[in-house]
């Protein structure tokens, strides 16, 4: 699906965790060969068993034994860094099956993330799922080695340096087990249960009695147990609703019912419920309210410019912190598994060799890619952790302004900004929108817009509930300023730049896509360009019948439950001209606005009829000859308070009158 | 944003001389032979002093005066009477030129960055011939600077002190990026 030039460049971001994995288990005593996730395959097909009895079991099966298969593969694949995987090149079936499979794939990790809140699990599920989400696009792995060729003199000591974690990792896999089976005793359960009740067709909707029912139980507090059962069903229906739908409903009654269900269930209010429900399929937006259960993972990014991340991880390892690179697609990022310290105050963080920072917030750093001795704006600085990590992409050369209008905020910029020493930072309180004024002409801008957080539900669930319609019509007006400004404030002649990257932590389009077409529309000097990044899900180009710019391909969006960050929206462009004259001045109505006829509302009427009206009229008209006197009378009086004298102007008046 | 006056220079660089000696010269010398290198100035903005590269400091300029928070690193504050204080950011500027150091053991970390004097039983190393009421710049036994303060004794002094006797005041330390993060910098 989202396989796009990139992947020639760069490649999925690996299931980095399998090795180790692996070893473990031949500790453990466990068959090697099955990956991480072979018990939980085991766990999907009990899941599966009605379904064969429903009428798609034929293409059902044809999935389900490709599927079979496969679980062998990534395991084998992983060593030999995708070069082999080549040699593997996919079977046609594969490729048309990748939409079902994956899928299924996201339906396994949120089954993961619910029965288990344990880290180690979800790290390893979520990039096997990303993997495979990409898995079609094996013919492409060849390039994909040459690009992370540079990393393998590292992986060596990295290798020896998570050995150090395993006895933290063994303990925590044979926990894991544990879970694992007893979730899948329970789900064993479960199935029964549904095959007793529903038979063939699982009925989620109310009868009238049953709406009775609930009316008599409004106030009684949800089971969320069977929530929980319902929401399940209604997906499996709106999945194959041919076959799956009671007779005489609509899709839309299950849909009501099911965004009730996830209200009730999870919290939402009814508009971002809908909201969020519309971005995705039924199956990923159960995945997605799922996965804003669960915290993230604890990411810390290493601070090039005062350490280096072998010694930074080996000296936290000492300190008693379970720590493994974060993945092949950044080199300073370290992924916490558990520590026995706080974080927030070692000593290595005191003396700044790390901050603790969001995997999801070093994207649209990656993506701007600041170079040595540029100028540089991030227009929304506070807490600082992109600032710093630009300006330690850029060795503590060229200038970084970092920009925050909140000044309490701005406190803690500077902390950080000191505590890691980037000393080639100026931090000014501005509000962003003033910015080409103060300063302009700058070679990279980051603008990480203010937004309504719906990426990061995870991180603050208030969201939840506090966000209305209103929100989002404020938010991206005030997003749309930002953009334009942030673009007005980039030189285009730039011989290494000229680049904007506008990103925010949420998802819906308004925030996004919206506000990247906006700026599209009203600068046309600007184009969207490859945003370089690793991973990463498409724009949307179309979206409930508003389409976009074909272009917006090249944005990238990113998911807590498809890639285990939070939901994120990153977007490059490019200035290739100056900004025109007239781009600020206001729109006009219409596109074909030039034709506007101005219209003479004055009444049509005899004129002379008018004149005689005039003067008969109960205020006596009109005359046009006193009126001049008293013109005359009032301009001499005013001359006079001047203290000139209005004689004298009279003449002077008169003769140029003359 | 402005340079800093004659009587304030001089109380700056006797303050940093206490820690650098003489080789405070190449802190403000141009950074390479190049005719038109760049070199670190001090400016002081809303109170506090900053040391900061003048290509960096020409560019501030354009920033206006309330809107300017920092730029380059913060060295310290003037007080009302016209002293100067030095805070903990200045670690960095002062730490690659320090005549005196000393290095403390892993046990004795944690207490100095709670803000604790140093006492002779966690001295892991101790530069020679260090005279008493001397700044001195505090490292861990890995080379990290740590923070720094001036000898409560001298070297030699200190040999026959007993092992809970403080042979440093702390002045300033990296813990403080913590607890006064509020008093470290300005803002209003």
């Amino acid at each position: 699906m989202g396989v796009g030039r990139r992947m020639k460049k760069q490649g999925p971001p690996q299931p980095l965790s399998e090795e180790h994995f692996a070893k473990l288990k031949r500790k453990a005593g466990l068959p090697v060969d099955a990956p991480t996730e072979a018990p939980e395959k085991k766990r999907r097909r009990t899941a599966k068993k009605p379904e064969p009895k429903s009428n798609g079991s034929a293409s059902k099966k044809s999935g389900s034994t490709s599927k079979a298969s496969k679980p062998g593969k990534p395991a084998k694949e992983l060593p030999t860094a995708n070069g082999r995987s080549k040699s593997k090149a996919p079977k046609k079936p594969l490729i048309e099956e990748s939409e079902e499979e994956e899928d299924e794939f996201d339906m396994e990790d949120l089954e993961a993330d619910g029965s288990s809140d344990d880290e180690v699990q979800k790290i390893g599920d979520d990039f096997l799922g990303s993997d495979s989400s990409v898995f079609d696009s094996d013919d492409e792995g060849g390039q994909t080695k040459a690009m992370w060729s540079e990393d393998e003199d590292e992986s060596d000591a990295e290798e020896k340096l998570t050995a150090a974690n395993i006895v933290g990792l063994s303990r925590k896999l044979d926990q894991q087990l544990e879970e694992e089976a007893a979730a899948n005793e329970e789900e064993m359960l479960q199935s029964a249960l549904q095959t007793n009740i529903s038979g063939d067709k699982p009925k989620v909707l109310a009868d009238e009695d049953d709406e009775l029912e609930d009316e008599k139980n409004e106030f009684l507090a949800p089971d969320l147990q069977l929530l929980r059962t319902r929401i399940t069903e209604n997906i499996r229906v709106l999945d194959d609703f041919s076959n799956l739908r009671q007779e005489g409903r609509s899709r839309a009654e299950y849909t009501a019912q099911l965004l009730k269900d996830v209200c009730a269930y999870y919290g939402y209010s009814e508009y971002l419920a809908e909201k969020l429900y519309n971005l995705f399929t039924p199956r990923e937006a159960f995945a997605f309210f799922e996965a804003n259960e669960t915290a993230r993972p604890v990411v810390i990014r290493t601070n090039t410019l005062r350490a280096n991340r072998r010694e930074l991880a080996q000296a936290l390892i000492n300190r008693g912190v379970t720590l493994e690179p974060v993945g092949k697609w950044s080199k300073v990022g370290l992924q916490v598994f558990e520590s026995s310290v706080p974080l927030g105050a070692t000593p290595e963080y005191l003396a700044g060799h790390y901050i603790l920072q969001a995997a999801s917030s070093f994207l649209p750093c990656m993506a701007l890619d600041p170079q040595e001795n540029e100028r540089v704006l991030d227009m929304a600085a506070a807490p600082g952790g992109k600032t710093t990590y630009m300006a330690a992409m850029m060795k503590n050369t060229g200038i970084v302004v970092a920009n925050d209008p909140n000044k309490a905020r701005a406190k803690g910029l500077i902390g950080n900004i000191h505590r890691l020493g980037a000393t080639n930072v100026i931090v000014s309180n501005y509000d962003a929108r003033e910015f080409p004024k103060p300063m302009g002409g700058f070679d990279r801008v980051l603008l990480d817009a203010p937004c309504s957080g719906t990426g990061v539900i995870a991180k603050d669930p208030s969201v939840k509930t506090n966000k209305t319609e209103l929100d989002f019509m404020q938010l991206p007006h005030i997003q749309k300023q930002l953009i334009l400004a942030a673009i007005d404030s980039v030189a285009h002649n730039s011989k290494t730049g000229g680049y904007i990257v506008y990103s925010t932590c949420s998802v819906t389009i308004e925030e996004n896509e919206a506000v990247v077409q906006y700026a599209l529309k009203r600068r046309p000097n600007v184009k969207l360009v490859e945003t370089n990044l690793a991973f990463g899900k498409e724009g949307f180009t179309s979206f409930r019948g508003k389409s976009f710019d074909p272009s917006m391909s090249l944005t990238r969006r990113y998911y807590p439950h498809s890639y285990n960050v939070d939901g994120f929206f990153v977007a490059k462009f490019q200035k290739i001209g100056p900004t025109p004259a007239k781009a600020n001045a206001p729109r006009e109505k219409s596109s074909g606005g030039d034709s506007t006829e101005v219209i003479d509302r004055t009444p049509i009427v005899d004129e002379d009829a008018e004149d005689e009206k005039a003067k008969n009229d109960d205020f006596g008209g009109w005359n046009e000859d006193e009126d001049e006197q008293y013109i005359e009378k009032g301009r001499r009086n005013a001359m006079r308070r001047r203290g000139l004298d209005p004689h004298s102007a009279g003449k002077k008046s008169k003769k140029s009158s003359k | 944003m402005r340079p800093l006056t004659e009587e304030e220079t001089q109380t700056l660089f006797k303050k940093l001389a206490e820690y650098t000696g003489p080789s405070l010269k190449n802190l403000i010398a141009p950074i390479d032979n190049s005719p038109k290198a760049d070199r670190i100035v001090f400016r002081l903005c809303q109170g506090r002093v900053y040391a900061v590269l003048l290509s960096i400091a020409n560019i501030a300029t354009s920033i206006a005066r309330d809107k300017l928070l920092s730029l380059g690193t913060c060295i310290g504050k003037f007080t009302k009477t016209g002293k100067f204080r030095i805070h903990i950011t200045a670690l960095p500027i002062i730490a690659p030129y320090a005549r005196h150091k000393i290095w403390i053991r892993p046990n004795g970390v944690m207490p100095f960055l709670y803000g604790g004097n140093v006492v002779k039983a966690h001295i892991g190393r101790f530069s020679e011939d260090c005279p008493e009421h001397q700044g001195i710049v505090v490292y861990s036994m890995d080379d990290v600077p740590l923070g720094f303060g001036v000898t409560a004794r001298s070297t030699a002094e200190s040999r026959r002190l007993d092992p809970t006797g403080v042979v440093c005041f702390r002045q300033a330390d990296n813990g403080e990026y913590l607890r006064d993060e509020d008093n470290l910098f300005a803002s209003g």
